[in-house]
């Protein structure tokens, strides 16, 4: 055999190379594996105000010398999937968890969740009584509360003042679905890409069925009557569903059915559509210099309604911790850190009043400062979250929680594929009759599930 | 006849349409590397905005949010489970091509069919196996389920450069006395050198950019850098300029492990090819 002569110690060089990037990312994985035992593992969802959290966490770790914080900042989706699926097997890999009022009274119910009640009470100064009735509420099971909310949302009308204006019309104080639809005819400019309004079309339980959700409560109809019978196919339930889908098909943005919260955000941030009607956090996102172009042009009027005396939806993002967590003193400590008044005061003056997390506690709609930087819309904010309650929203009763959401395990997936129907008939794939034949079958198998159990 | 190839307009015609594909692929990286340069207000406007003063901003922010956890353990997986596929593949692929026996072909289609199961459905009974026996957001894991990810490609791929290598070389080695680990590093190896190479390349961008197992199995401690990256991902507000920074940061080591790599790769990936 023959060598060619110096090969050898070249090849070795790679071979010394990799050993040692081995031999260092190796130490830093080692030490990765042995984390103190006074580590706080906290799993949030990544939405802006979240980050502003991880932010000012320091703080926190400073007043409690001895507890580390460790966030685990996951999308919306992957956030839900992987904390559902390490707290009901116990999993154990988080202390702090960011859920919101559609898992909340479900998992307390399973006993995956940490009663707070007790040390709400004994943390003197924390105000339980100072959250929005209507959020503690849909974060409470049989009087206690089992999640604490961060921020908290319903939804409301956002429209340009200066195009009404320009085209004379008034945007009412209350405004009806009827009034709404008149109005997004009328401003619509095709040629000048302006969409009357933007609406959600996008398939996801979370996404376009939220907002239509609240139309069909506001038209009388259910997804359940009170003996778990599907009612997707009723004279009420068809005419929401003709309703959005013909609003948002003549008079809504481009490319309607693939559009969700982000993607209307931009559009209504850029000028091109009239009005909005969306989750109440929107208005930061629209009065943000940073980010928007229609800065101080925009009004913000409820949930437009028909039947019903107010229609906006409640979501709230919170923090719970899993019945397995071991370090329990310390888990509360952080929750009551992130959801206290000082934390709402230390982000206004650290990043912005524009910036605090709304929607949880009266007392911020108090603060002068709050009121100043978000006066275009921190009074509709609170309204629209004080009225988001079921009497108020819908016409019957229902045998479920929540207003945009059918508060039971099965909604994920059956809302995920009646919002597939709804974004095929916005997309004029199919009719709406067929949309919802579609869905009524899928909501009737659910539905027969829950009579068997009764 | 003319074919496509030969004739001067053909020819042209070809060039042009290559390049036409080529910048239909690589424009969606280019606006992402642009993006990542913007001001969030510049980032997402109609019509786009291609001149803009550039700014690092988006990059320190990315940077502050504790990259470097990530990147090491992404650095850690990758190679800790490549490294484990060429030890244990290189003999597997030489066994099932230039020493095969009785059953081989049973043996590749049993490799391949570890890859017919969609991750997704394996992945409640992967969580729990982890959570029992401790390896829950532990890079280990990863390591142990990116080697198995990857080992059934990298036999397949190897082998077909094995095949390539001439059996006269081989039985002259044997002719000279040489053992089988001889054979094996000295006489086989060599020549198949670009190929394992470019096998390794492959195994590295997977685990680099595998998503699935990572987001499910770590947490605070494990997560790698597409998890990381996910993280810049928000319902909520317009942050393009951002994910953009994080998308490029986390796609730069492959990038240029790529890069550098690329001359091996080519030879490798046209080795079956041209004889």
């Amino acid at each position: 055999m023959f060598r060619v002569p110096g090969r050898r110690q070249r090849r070795r060089l790679p071979l010394v190379l990799l050993a040692a990037v081995l031999a260092l990312t190796g130490c830093a994985g080692a030490g990765a594996l042995g984390a103190g035992d006074r580590t706080l593992v906290v799993a949030i969802v990544a939405n802006p105000q979240m980050n502003d959290a991880i932010e000012l966490s320091g703080r926190f770790e400073r007043e409690h010398p001895g507890v580390r914080l460790k966030f685990v900042s996951l999308p919306e989706n992957q956030a839900r999937a992987k904390i559902t699926a390490s707290t009901a097997t116990e999993g154990g890999e988080f202390d702090v968890v960011m859920i919101s009022n559609y898992e909340t009274p479900q998992w307390a119910a399973n006993g995956w969740l940490e009663n707070l009640q007790p040390y709400i009470d004994s943390s003197p100064g924390y105000d339980g009584d100072d959250f929005i009735p209507s959020i503690r509420e849909s974060l409470s099971h049989e009087g206690s509360m089992y999640a604490v909310p961060f921020y908290g949302e319903s939804s409301f009308l956002a429209y340009r003042k200066d195009l009404f204006e320009q085209a004379g019309l008034t945007m009412p104080e209350r405004p009806t679905w009827q009034q709404v639809a008149e109005f997004a005819a009328k401003l619509d400019d095709d040629a000048a890409g302006m969409a009357g309004i933007c609406l959600r079309g996008k398939p996801g339980w979370g996404e376009s069925l939220a907002p239509f959700t609240t139309v069909v409560n506001t038209f009388g109809g259910r997804w359940f009557d009170q003996d778990w019978n599907a009612r997707l196919t009723s004279p009420e339930f068809r005419a929401a569903a003709e309703f959005y889908v013909n609003l948002v098909r003549e008079h809504g943005e481009v490319g309607a059915s693939s559009a969700g919260f982000s993607e209307c955000g931009t559009r209504y941030a850029q000028g091109q559509a009239a009005m909005w009607y969306d989750a109440t956090v929107m208005a930061g996102t629209n009065e943000d210099p940073a980010s928007s172009k229609v800065v101080g042009k925009s009004g913000y009027a409820p949930a437009p309604v028909r039947d019903t005396a107010s229609s906006g939806w409640l979501y709230t993002w919170s923090l719970a911790m899993p019945a397995v967590t071991e370090h329990k003193q310390a888990a509360w400590d952080f929750m009551r850190w992130m959801t206290d008044k000082n934390f709402v005061r230390t982000v206004g003056e650290e990043f912005g009043w524009n910036r605090v997390p709304p929607g949880c506690r009266q007392s911020t709609y108090e603060i002068p400062e709050y009121r100043q930087a978000a006066e275009a819309y921190a009074q509709p904010t609170l309204d629209g979250i004080r009225a988001a309650n079921q009497e108020s929203t819908m016409t019957e009763p229902v045998p479920y929680p929540g207003i945009q959401f059918v508060g039971i395990p099965e909604f994920q997936d059956l809302g995920t594929r009646v919002s597939q129907q709804l974004s095929a008939a916005i997309a004029g794939q199919i009719s709406v009759d067929e949309a919802l034949r579609q869905s009524q079958e899928y909501a009737e198998t659910v539905g027969e599930a829950y009579r068997e159990t009764r | 006849m003319t074919t496509i190839g030969t004739s001067r307009l053909g020819r042209s015609a070809l060039t042009a349409f290559t390049w036409l594909i080529a910048v239909l692929f690589i424009f969606p990286l280019l606006w992402m590397v642009l993006t990542a340069f913007k001001q969030e207000a510049d980032a997402y406007t109609d019509p786009p905005r291609l001149f803009f003063a550039p700014t690092f901003e988006q990059f320190a922010g990315v940077l502050e949010r504790g990259f470097l956890p990530y990147l090491a353990n992404s650095a850690f997986v990758t190679l800790a489970s490549t490294l484990a596929v060429l030890l244990l593949g290189i003999p597997a692929a030489y066994a099932l091509s230039l020493a095969p026996v009785k059953g081989t072909g049973n043996v590749l289609g049993f490799f391949l069919s570890t890859k017919m199961l969609p991750i997704v459905a394996a992945i409640i009974p992967l969580y729990v196996i982890s959570q029992n026996i401790g390896l829950l957001d532990n890079v280990w894991a990863l390591v142990i389920l990116y080697t198995g990810m990857n080992i059934p490609l990298a036999i397949w791929m190897m082998r077909s450069f094995f095949l390539e290598v001439p059996k006269e070389m081989i039985e002259a080695a044997r002719v000279d006395g040489a053992p089988l680990p001889t054979l094996l590093y000295r006489v086989v190896l060599p020549v198949v050198a670009p190929g394992i190479a470019a096998t390794a390349l492959i195994c590295v961008i997977f685990s680099w950019t595998e998503f699935f197992y990572a987001v499910n199995l770590t947490a605070a401690r494990a997560g790698t850098v597409p998890v990381y990256l996910s993280g810049f991902i928000t319902s909520e507000g317009l942050y393009w300029a951002q994910l953009s920074a994080a998308a490029l940061l986390a796609s730069l080591p492959v990038m240029i492990v790529g890069w550098i790599a690329q001359n091996h790769l080519v030879r490798g990936l046209s080795m079956g090819a041209v004889k």
